[in-house]
């Protein structure tokens, strides 16, 4: 949700008005974002992006290369290189392609490249099914990637631009993906305020020119964590079990760093314009007071703020949790939150098999250790695009009001949606 | 009204979405917040396709499909013997069709009777063919749909069709969504 | 061996401290290429396929660098006068 601040330094009407779709307010924010390389392969619902993105390049508006891959693995070993060159990078996937980058996003993550790459999150086959769950997603959830999800197409540019400070921020260096609902929000055209080009540079410091610096036994400086064949660096060779398990310590250590960066850019976009998404990690909503608490990632987060509002207004004490930044998780802070809940349900839009939903996984961690624990029901729902309408939502509400009054769980994991 | 949904019922190629993005457009213009998307499926040309519009005064925060519209558009009267264009309607709703022809006829065709529902019509094929050249009948529709309904100013509409359509073909829609308007009445 | 490095002590980004030339990868070999400069007629072939840049022309001949050769004998198979063979290495 966005909340308005009284004086922004970039007042709305200062702002551009423009009716997008959620692709290409990500291709607008990553254009305004100067990056240097994009690669990409088409992909739907994805597509939109890159090829917004490279009308950009062919009318001569952006200084990009725009390198058109062959395939999703080459589209991020590109970006690999590009940003281990120096180069600010991003690229877009969705479902089917992002499986295919699997193995360059571990490269990627442990290379410590801040990449950005937009998901537009879609299920994965079989059967083929170009529309929107969070199965992509949830496969990349161990690669090392930062993760947000976003709720509506405003957000999906704020993010976008947000992701390259994030990445960047010496304290993080980490690739970070943006993930907004295929169609839902890829093929959804809102309202939303542009920044003015120059606003969005300076948010950003200009190019990508500075690097963190790196202390190696050849040299008497620190020399820049860039290839520089004057100052040559390896990146990623050979580690046996002598040193591979300390490399994976440095991505461990810089994950924990990530949350306290995401609030001061969110922190920081709202002093510029105003919007602000919680505090950048969780998106709360009435939940001081709440019996029953929603979490919920993605586009749905709106729909169930909805009901909640409805609900609230008809004397029920519930309340909602949108988990914005999904990796590194916010076990913590979510705890806080969910402290003297009476009953947690959790929608995954996608599930592990065999298991629960990702994100009931975390969120089950998170509660172990309260002294009085919510009882727990974890929702899949809208598996490959399946609607998730507020009607079903509000009978999902009304479900866990009766666990909050019996105090009895019959079933832990619930299939909201799905034909018997 | 909070917020108000309509529902675009043509076949892949008519340009439903084109002119649910464009009232969209004209709509966040005059200041309100706005969503349009399709009925989400691979194109293909001639088959049944759905657009939505929501338009509400106050931030939209519902992401999911329209199930009880306040309009229904119909830009191909031949989609009326296939596809329940009232379903979910909302009661008292208002149907804009594209048609020139016997009234009852019409209304048997929708499957209604008279006073369900306010129905609007306008020859949208016959004047695109006149000034366009071409079957396309989205912008005369969005003209037939603001005889129904008020729910955009016209300076809005205008610009948005200017940046939605380079020049020339900009004026032509203009011309048509007017010419659309003026033939368009309740029946 | 010199002792292992904690993980705070290590550079970010899986770079090595050390520069990769100090690792001599001479000591994998088995087998040793020795040119038989009589034979050789400079036609640089071993130069061109040899995988670790470790034959070196040193603006008369060509040269062996032994702290890089694998002894993988690539050069020994492709030269074409057979002025290369592989031997086994020197224990001492």
């Amino acid at each position: 949700m966005t909340e308005a601040i009284k004086t922004p330094k970039i007042p709305p009407e200062k702002q551009i008005l423009m009716t997008v779709n959620g692709d290409e307010a990500v291709a607008y924010a990553a254009k305004q974002s100067l990056v240097d390389v994009v690669a990409a392969y088409p992909i739907t619902p994805q597509t939109i992006i890159v090829e917004k993105f490279s009308e950009f390049v062919a009318n001569g508006e952006v200084h990009t290369e725009f390198v058109p891959v062959e395939s999703e693995h080459s589209a991020m070993s590109a970006c690999v290189g590009a940003a281990a060159a120096g180069a600010r990078a991003f690229t877009a996937t969705a479902a089917n392609g992002l499986a295919l980058m699997w193995e360059i996003l571990y490269i990627a993550a442990s290379l410590r490249l801040p990449i950005v790459l937009a998901v537009a999150n879609r299920a994965l086959s079989a059967p083929i099914n170009i529309h929107n769950d969070h199965g992509d997603a949830y496969g990349m959830r161990d690669s090392g990637w930062i993760q947000i999800f976003v709720e509506n197409v405003q957000e999906a540019y704020d993010t976008t631009i947000q992701a390259f400070k994030i990445a960047e921020d010496e304290r993080v260096l980490l690739p970070v993906a943006v993930n907004l609902d295929g169609f839902f929000l890829s093929h959804t055209l809102e309202n939303i305020r542009m920044l003015p080009d120059e606003e969005v540079h300076k948010f950003l410091g200009g190019y990508r020119k500075t690097y963190p610096k790196v202390k190696v036994d050849y040299f008497d400086e620190e020399v820049p964590l860039i290839l520089n064949p004057a100052k040559p660096l390896s990146f990623g060779p050979l580690d046996l079990y002598d040193y591979y398990y300390e490399h994976k310590m440095h991505q461990i250590e810089a994950m924990k760093r990530v949350p306290e960066v995401v609030r001061e850019v969110n922190e920081k976009w709202y002093e510029l314009t105003g919007r602000k998404y919680g505090d950048g990690v969780l998106v709360p909503y009435g939940v001081e007071d709440a019996d029953v608490v929603v979490t919920v990632l993605g586009s749905t987060g709106g729909t169930v703020r909805h009901i909640v509002k409805k609900l609230r207004n008809r004397g029920y004490k519930v309340g909602t949790i949108r988990i914005r930044l999904f990796r590194p998780f916010p076990h913590k802070e979510l705890a806080e939150l969910l402290k003297g809940v009476k009953v947690v349900g959790v929608m995954d839009r996608g599930i592990s098999f065999g298991s629960y939903g990702p994100s009931f996984l975390d969120i089950s961690t998170a509660l172990y250790d309260l002294k009085e624990r919510p009882l727990l029901v974890n929702y899949v729902y809208g598996l490959g695009g399946r609607d998730a309408p507020p009607e079903m939502i509000e009978k999902m509400f009304m479900e866990l009001l009766e666990i909050a009054k019996t105090g009895e769980v019959k079933e832990k994991l619930r299939f909201l949606g799905v034909r018997e | 009204m909070s917020m108000l949904e309509v529902r675009w019922h043509g076949r892949g190629g008519q340009g439903a979405w084109t002119a649910s993005n464009i009232l969209a457009m004209a709509a966040a213009i005059d200041g309100k917040h706005v969503q349009s998307f399709p009925a989400f499926g691979p194109e293909r040309s001639g088959a049944p396709v759905l657009a939505f519009t929501r338009i509400s005064e106050e931030p939209i925060e519902i992401h999911s499909m329209v199930y009880e519209p306040d309009i229904v558009v119909v830009l191909d009267p031949t989609l009326l013997k296939s596809v329940n264009v009232t379903q979910g309607l909302k009661k008292g709703g208002i149907i804009v069709v594209n048609y020139e022809g016997d009234i009852e006829k019409l209304y048997n065709s929708i499957g209604i009777s008279k006073g369900e529902y306010k129905v609007y019509i306008t020859p949208a094929t016959k004047l695109a063919l006149d000034i366009l050249k071409r079957p396309i009948t989205n912008t005369a529709m969005i003209g037939a749909l603001l005889k129904a309904s008020k729910l955009i100013s016209w300076e809005s509409l205008e610009e948005a069709i200017k940046k939605r359509f380079p020049g020339p073909l900009a004026e032509k829609n203009i011309e048509l969504v007017k010419k659309a308007y003026e033939l368009a009445r309740e029946v | 061996m010199a002792e292992l490095r904690g993980y705070k002590e290590l550079p970010i980004g899986a770079v090595p401290f050390r520069l990769s030339t100090d690792y001599k990868t001479g000591d994998w070999r088995a087998l040793r290429p020795v040119v038989d400069h009589s034979k050789c007629v400079k036609c640089m072939l071993c130069w061109i396929y040899c995988p670790d840049m470790a034959v070196i022309w040193d603006g008369e001949k060509i040269i062996i660098n032994y702290d890089y050769c694998k002894g993988c004998g690539l050069c020994a198979h492709e030269c074409p006068v057979k002025a290369i063979t592989m031997e086994p290495e020197p224990t001492e």
